[in-house]
């Protein structure tokens, strides 16, 4: 049984998004989607700066079954990655709300994590 | 698609949380909790896997000897009583039908273990070359289970649970005996590069036998391990997989098998003329291993490019390795190429130079 956050927002392809007090998104994998992948060994990161579209790939995560491409959840502009990941990308099979968090992006709509699903939504996508 | 094969440990898979996928028609366990943690627990202490999907074949007859030294490419005048030879089994063309492993339980009794996805083609195969023998050749995979205790402890974990002398019982050889009571073929083999056992044993037995391994095992930190471990670990010890380093169009002698192979048998074998011209030809295929030195897998299919960025070859099989924190894998180039070094693949856009290794990746402790 995957772990759903009430306070997250998530895209189909697997990412969450979280609104921070300070208007930043964070965004990461969902429990489901590291359960799935199994065992994770590289996360390709997006460069601090880089201005991303809704939907858009914005790195890699890979594991010994597969490689998959990331999509930014809303779009906006990278403005901190979480680059612990290098050394240790089995931090978003252990915690990938917390400490897996990807990258943070200031939103170039802040709105648009209204049009992801909520936990709700999400559950009823992944069954 | 056709219903999925299971073995007779299923449940004891599903309740111990295994991940069940698809695998050459059988629905056996990928992982259990983590594929590199059941990795790092055969390296260091031992991992209990279930390949009881592989086939067994009985071999039986005044002739089988003479037949099975004409069949495959290795030598059974090597074998005695007792023990375990193995061997590539190839077409006139000199490609690989499969390979397996030959028991010589008596002078005119043999057993062989063969990989599940090739169980029909094998025997389709062995009868086709069987004319003029006087042979018995009878398909027993649904007769067995088939349990592999591998690791560095494996003997400190079995040995409480047999009367055979597990001390003197050496690597590639077996003896019959009980386990917890149950009837074995205990065979000193395995597929990872460490010491270990594999345990041929009736298949009603299986989950009687898995439970008395697990519990005598669980001080020692035995692990239940799937196929992505067993994947991962057969790679690291440089040992090929049919369809991969091996198959119909891959030789032995291009997968740096040519200790298996013996042109000097003197009935000669089948593919033994393609496989001399083979081993003649420096412009011949072969099969190389590589490390990269970065984490991002470099996998089967990739295009292997020379330093002038010529596609020269293809990667056959890649892995993370969980001891060298490092993508490694085969790749099948011209012998020319490997050895002009240079060579080169493309991971999304990133390129690295494949480092070339002989094989063993990492330090093994086989018995001997």
């Amino acid at each position: 049984m995957s772990n759903i956050p009430a306070d997250l927002r998530f895209a189909k392809s697997h990412e969450w998004a979280k609104l921070e007090a300070d208007g930043t998104v964070l965004v990461g994998i969902s429990d489901y989607a590291q359960e799935s992948l199994g065992d994770i060994t590289y996360v390709q990161l997006p460069a601090v700066g880089d201005t991303l579209a809704a939907g858009a790939v914005f790195g890699v995560v890979e594991s010994v079954k597969a490689a998959s491409d990331l999509y930014a959840p809303v779009g906006g502009e990278v403005v901190a990655v979480n680059d612990t990941l290098d050394a240790a990308p089995e931090t978003l099979n252990q915690d990938p709300y917390a400490n897996g968090w990807i990258m943070r992006l200031t939103p170039s709509d802040a709105g648009a994590l209204d049009q992801l699903l909520d936990p709700a939504g999400y559950q009823a996508e992944i069954g | 698609m056709s219903e999925l094969r299971r073995t007779p440990l299923n449940a004891f898979h599903r309740e111990h949380g295994g991940r069940m996928v698809d695998f050459a028609g059988w629905e056996m366990p990928v992982q259990y909790q983590s594929i590199l943690v059941e990795h790092r627990a055969v390296r260091t202490s031992a991992g209990l896997f279930d390949v009881s999907h592989m086939g067994e074949v009985d071999v039986t007859g005044p002739d089988a000897a003479a037949w099975l030294n004409h069949l495959i490419t290795n030598d059974i005048s090597r074998l005695y009583p007792g023990r375990v030879l193995y061997s590539p089994m190839c077409a006139p063309d000199g490609g690989v039908v499969d390979d397996l492993l030959v028991y010589q339980r008596a002078p005119d009794d043999f057993f062989l273990c063969i990989n599940a996805g090739n169980i029909a083609a094998d025997l389709a195969w062995m009868r086709t070359q069987a004319e003029g023998y006087d042979v018995s050749i009878q398909d027993r995979s649904d007769d067995y289970a088939l349990l592999a205790l591998q690791g560095p402890v494996a003997e400190r974990i079995l040995q409480p649970l047999t009367g055979a002398k597990l001390g003197v019982l050496r690597y590639y050889h077996f003896q019959e005996g009980t386990v917890a009571g149950v009837q074995c073929l205990i065979s000193r083999t395995g597929y990872t590069g460490e010491d270990g056992f594999e345990l041929y044993h009736a298949a009603a037995d299986a989950p009687a036998l898995a439970d008395a391994l697990l519990e005598v095992g669980a001080p020692h930190d035995l692990q239940l391990a799937g196929l992505g471990a067993r994947d991962s670990l057969r790679l690291e010890a440089g040992y090929p997989l049919h369809g991969h380093e091996i198959s119909a169009e891959i030789s032995p002698i291009a997968a740096g098998l040519g200790w298996t192979v013996k042109l000097d048998k003197p009935d000669g074998f089948t593919g033994a003329e393609a496989l001399a011209t083979e081993k003649a030809d420096p412009t011949r295929q072969r099969v190389v291993f590589f490390r990269t030195g970065d984490r991002r897998i470099v996998r089967a299919g990739a295009e292997v490019r020379d330093a002038a960025g010529a596609v020269v070859g293809r990667v056959l099989s890649g892995t993370l390795s969980p001891l060298l924190n490092e993508a490694i894998g085969s790749a099948l180039v011209p012998a020319t190429a490997a050895a002009a070094g240079g060579l080169q693949v493309d991971v999304r856009g990133t390129v690295f130079a494949l480092q070339l290794v002989k094989p063993p990746f990492v330090d093994l402790k086989k018995s001997s």
